[in-house]
């Protein structure tokens, strides 16, 4: 019952906060915080120990899924009601595009010299997040089934096709491959994915002009509908709680999924044994031959508003500098992401985002206009693979649905 | 009534109106015909725990400059409506000149978000609109003719599908109309196909969606037709009996006249929610089947980086259209006004 | 009762019993299954391999030691405190049907008793003011609330919601005050009254049919909300539905969908009650009043 265990552990700590009886001594002498947030057990942890900070004048947490909603007015305000957001690096833009979140370098000079300088996000040459966890997208598999077959664990999407024909052919499963395909931002990303696994560049370089429409773009177009063949027919309807769904229940073999999922998947809640004690953790693979993975880095940090006081500021930091540091290490916390803090222990659970890591993957573009393409291919990939289109009408629509879009916020003319 | 008093009566309300729905409309539109400034763009090194990369950002100095003067954003005009992802005027033009045939024209149309979201908006409310109505008047009958013990819990269970909150009705419905649900298995069962999938095929989920659209907003005519059907003047009914009509006369005479006013009322608050359509899109996952102009504002709203001119324009494009929809109802409205 | 000549025959009897049966079937069916559901693991609920898991609840022995569990209630109502999420909805509901009624009660007579054209006029705009899509609304209101320092709180989402419903309410009041004899409060009027002093002595005590339906459409508007709720209230200050839809997860977690079937059975309960008790007053309401307008 470990998950219990931890969710358990993580309410107690957010219950706890509020009755400060784990107080920390964070050096703080005055100021206000207040975090906003996604709700991962991982931020509720670091929101619970960044509140129990002595010292604090006002501390809350707004941790939510609708977030990335609410982060942006709510630090537009004089005083921002946020005194810190924490994002990931596809929602820190939104931030910056703003002017919202304020460069941290001196108070990394003042106070943050201890923290390690490859948790530091620098754009432009200032820091403007300190990150503290780290996530990719992987290969999945069912040990016992490949066993079957007697194939080795797939380092490339071709052999994961061989791999998944053969299950196929053999009557172990009818729909051996998973994924979120879901249309939207799901099958966005597994574009997103695949193309830069195949080389590819988004922009003309250096302008927000896109270029997708090219013979990397119809190579991952015909890449996700090979996969897709080997996939349950309601793929385009499954995001990662479906798709997870399938894999419990032992319906899948091969799936690309989210590291942070894992955990979950390999525990003994919500399958049977047979799935979960099989469930073992790949690397991401590569395809098209190229050496870069097909997958992105991802990591959350926090940031801190640029519309507060220097002292709330000052107060935010070291808050926040405490509660991603290595005293928030322990038993229950150790599982709940892939810290990049010191003393992190990883589990053979995180094998898979650090082999993305020690792979060289591409970190997820942190570009101002990238949400634009993000959301045009979510909404045009789906007609490609139901065959409505061929490949290069359905990359005009992604570079004409971004054009439009892009011309109304001022990155093309 | 006096003008004064009127006025002071619906001053609190309208007070309330005022604030929260009439200005953000004025500011709605006002957005609708502008956007952004012209953003400058740089060149720049990025670090993270991952290593270094060259990549672009916004120049801040330059950019706030420009929005210090003018906060609203350059003005556009309808720009913003006549665009690729709204009313597509180029494309539209293009289109028209250089299809074979109509049918040919609509397909290529409906690969143009807007209008692919209009095609199914129109269809979902001109579908779900006249068998709610037909629906709810039928089941108001069956209730009506029941015995009374009966009639508490049948009102009660009847009522169910309209008062559960949309997003999650929907999400169990999804879950069960699932291929390996308990539906999906009936329903595999019923057309003797063992591969049929609701959730893989573009027209099986319209259909559903529409299906869920009359089951959840059937209960709101059923209660509005059943009330009805309580004043119905049973000294008519009496007198038509002994003219000799049969039941079917009595009712086509009777009893429907009689509930004319509450249809255009049903159908006035349905048309324009029905329009509106968006739960039951977010609980199917139904995105790559069917897009609704409202999931299209929502779609906007809800990426990244928002999109909210486009999010206006697409507003008001609505507004609009409800209010084209609604005109035949309104004029007679406007008409019956000084009689009622 | 029923006289020979009104009984009907059997032909149709059947047809109406066959119609309120598969009526009933389709109904609460989804129900009837979600709240045997709610007792079991996600697993069985949302089973894959077999749907009738959700029956027999196979992995809720495997995971628990019985056929049934309340790990999806003790989960929301105690680790996650949806116990707080009830309470905020029964404030916002309480506050929201009595502002909503007050103003449409007032508005509502006026616009009933009102012979100029601009009466009309105000009712259509205010039908065209419904017609926006409420997420357009919401976004509009976030940078203007969080500079005025009212954003999350709970009396801020009552007024918008009072607000947004405005229409509605102003729609069905207007028509049930039309259907009281204008003869009542006129008389009033002569008698030296002003026309507020006719509305408290002569209008008030009669209008409680309508009034009474209309609250129930308000309250009910304001139980199930969702696009409001999510976007203007703070964590703490969540209602219901907001609350039930943070349980499902997001791309990068798995949320605890149990909880939310839990949840929902727990939110559906009260309004059986409700409409159990006030059924009559339902439909009388309705019949004094909208069934004409």
């Amino acid at each position: 019952m470990k998950l219990k265990q931890i969710l358990l552990a993580g309410s107690f700590l957010v219950t706890a906060s509020a009755t400060t009886a784990m107080a920390a001594d964070c050096g703080i002498s005055n100021g206000r915080l207040s975090i906003i947030g996604n709700e991962f057990p991982a931020i509720q942890t670091v929101g619970a120990a960044a509140q129990s900070c002595e010292g604090l004048a006002d501390a809350k947490a707004n941790l939510t899924a609708d977030h990335q909603t609410i982060n942006l007015p709510g630090m537009q305000g004089n005083p921002a009601e946020y005194t810190t957001a924490i994002v990931a690096n596809s929602s820190i833009v939104a931030l910056i595009n703003e002017d919202v979140i304020r460069p941290l370098d001196d108070l990394i000079a003042a106070h943050g010299a201890d923290i390690p300088k490859n948790q530091l996000i620098t754009i432009n040459g200032n820091v403007m997040a300190v990150a503290f966890m780290a996530n990719a997208q992987h290969l999945l598999y069912r040990q016992d089934v490949l066993e079957e077959i007697g194939v080795e664990p797939p380092k490339t999407y071709e052999e994961l096709l061989a791999a998944a024909q053969m299950i196929r052919e053999k009557g172990i499963m009818e729909n051996p491959v998973g994924g979120a395909f879901a249309a939207g931002w799901n099958l966005a990303q597994e574009f997103t994915n695949m193309y830069l696994g195949h080389g590819g560049e988004f922009y003309k370089p250096g302008t927000a002009e896109v270029a997708v429409n090219n013979e990397q773009g119809v190579a991952t177009l015909e890449m996700l509908k090979a996969l897709s063949e080997y996939m349950n027919p309601d793929y385009l309807t499954h995001d990662s709680n479906a798709t997870s769904a399938e894999w419990e229940a032992g319906n899948v073999a091969l799936m690309n999924m989210w590291g942070s999922r894992s955990g979950r998947l390999m525990d003994a809640e919500g399958s049977t044994p047979e799935v979960y004690e099989n469930t073992v953790v790949g690397a991401p693979m590569t395809v098209g031959g190229g050496d870069k993975a097909a997958s992105t880095l991802w990591w959350d940090g926090w940031t801190v508003a640029k519309n507060i006081s220097d002292a709330d500021a000052e107060a935010t930091f070291l808050a926040m500098k405490q509660a991603t540091s290595p005293a928030i290490l322990n038993d229950e916390t150790m599982g709940q992401a892939v810290w990049m803090i010191e003393g992190y222990e990883p589990a053979p659970v995180n094998d898979g985002v650090f082999s993305a890591i020690s792979m060289g993957t591409i970190p997820y573009p942190m570009l101002p206009q990238h949400g634009l393409l993000h959301t045009a291919l979510g909404d045009n990939i789906a007609d490609f693979l139901q065959g409505k289109e061929s490949a290069e009408q359905t990359l005009a629509d992604v570079e004409a649905a971004y054009t439009a879009a892009a011309k109304e916020k001022g990155f093309v003319n | 009534m006096k003008h004064s008093a009127f006025f002071w009566f619906v001053l609190p309300s309208a007070a309330a109106m005022l604030l929260f729905i009439f200005f953000p409309t004025v500011s709605i539109i006002v957005q609708s015909f502008h956007v952004e400034h012209e953003q400058v763009i740089i060149e720049v090194e990025n670090c993270g725990p991952f290593g270094c990369q060259t990549a672009t950002a916004i120049d801040q100095e330059a950019t706030a400059a420009l929005r210090e003067e003018q906060p609203l954003g350059r003005f556009a005009g309808l720009e913003v409506y006549k665009d690729r992802n709204h009313l597509a005027v180029n494309e539209f033009g293009e289109l028209w000149a250089q299809s074979d045939g109509i049918g040919d024209f609509i397909g290529d149309l409906m690969n143009l978000p807007f209008y692919k979201a209009l095609g199914f908006t129109l269809t979902y409310t001109f579908v779900v609109t006249p068998l709610t109505i037909v629906f709810g008047f039928i089941i108001a009958v069956a209730v009506n003719s029941a015995a009374r013990l009966f009639r508490g819990p049948l009102i009660f269970f009847t009522l169910l599908p309209n008062i559960v909150t949309p997003l999650i009705g929907g999400l169990i419905l999804f879950w069960m109309v699932d291929a390996r649900g308990v539906i999906g298995t009936a329903l595999r069962w019923l057309a003797d196909d063992p591969s049929l999938s609701v959730k893989a095929d573009t027209g099986l989920m319209w259909t559903m969606l529409m299906v869920y659209g009359v089951w959840s907003s059937a209960p709101f005519a059923f209660i509005v037709y059943y009330a009805g059907l309580q004043t119905v003047s049973k000294d008519t009914l009496e007198a038509a009996r002994i003219d000799g009509a049969t039941r079917w006369q009595q009712i086509r005479h009777v009893v429907i006249p009689h509930l004319l006013p509450l249809t255009t009322f049903i159908a006035l608050i349905q048309l324009m929610d029905n329009f509106r359509v968006f739960e039951p899109i977010i609980s199917f996952n139904a995105q790559a089947h069917a897009t609704s102009l409202s999931w299209a504002i929502f779609n906007d709203l809800g990426g990244e980086t928002r999109q909210l001119s486009s999010a206006a324009a697409t507003s008001v494009l609505t507004v609009i259209g409800v209010a084209i929809l609604l005109s035949p109802v309104l004029v007679r409205t406007y008409r019956s006004y000084g009689k009622a | 009762m029923a006289s020979k000549a009104q009984r009907r025959p059997l032909a149709l009897q059947i047809v109406l019993l066959a119609t309120l049966v598969i009526w009933m079937i389709a109904a609460a069916f989804p129900f009837f299954w979600t709240l045997w559901g709610s007792f079991k693991v996600e697993a069985d609920f949302f089973s894959l391999t077999n749907w009738d898991n959700a029956l027999t609840g196979e992995m809720t022995r495997v995971e628990t030691g019985g056929a049934f569990t309340n790990n999806g209630y003790y989960g929301a109502w105690i680790q996650e405190e949806f116990w707080r999420a009830a309470w905020n909805s029964t404030l916002v509901c309480l506050f929201v049907v009595s502002v909503s009624l007050t103003l449409g009660t007032l508005g509502g007579y006026a616009l009933a008793r009102s012979t100029y054209r601009y009466a009309f006029w105000f009712l259509l705009i205010a039908l065209i003011f419904r017609a926006l899509p409420p997420i357009t609304l919401v976004s509009g209101y976030l940078p203007v609330f969080f500079d005025l320092n009212i954003w999350g709180y709970l009396p801020t989402a009552i007024i918008v919601l009072v607000a947004i419903n405005q229409p509605f309410t102003l729609w069905m009041l207007h028509s049930f005050f039309k259907n009281i004899p204008a003869e009542l409060d006129e008389s009033a009027m002569v008698d030296g009254c002003t026309r507020f002093q006719a509305f408290r002595h002569v209008i008030i005590p009669v209008m409680w049919p309508g009034v009474i339906t209309t609250g129930l459409f308000s309250f009910l508007l304001a139980y199930n909300d969702f696009a409001v709720t999510a976007m203007i209230l703070d964590k703490q200050n969540q209602t219901m539905v907001p609350k039930i839809a943070s349980f499902l997860g997001t791309t990068q977690t798995k949320g605890n969908v149990m909880f939310a079937v839990a949840a929902v059975v727990s939110a559906t309960a009260p309004l059986f009650v409700l409409i159990m008790f006030f059924q009559r007053q339902i439909v009388s309401g309705l019949t004094a009043g909208a069934v004409k307008g």
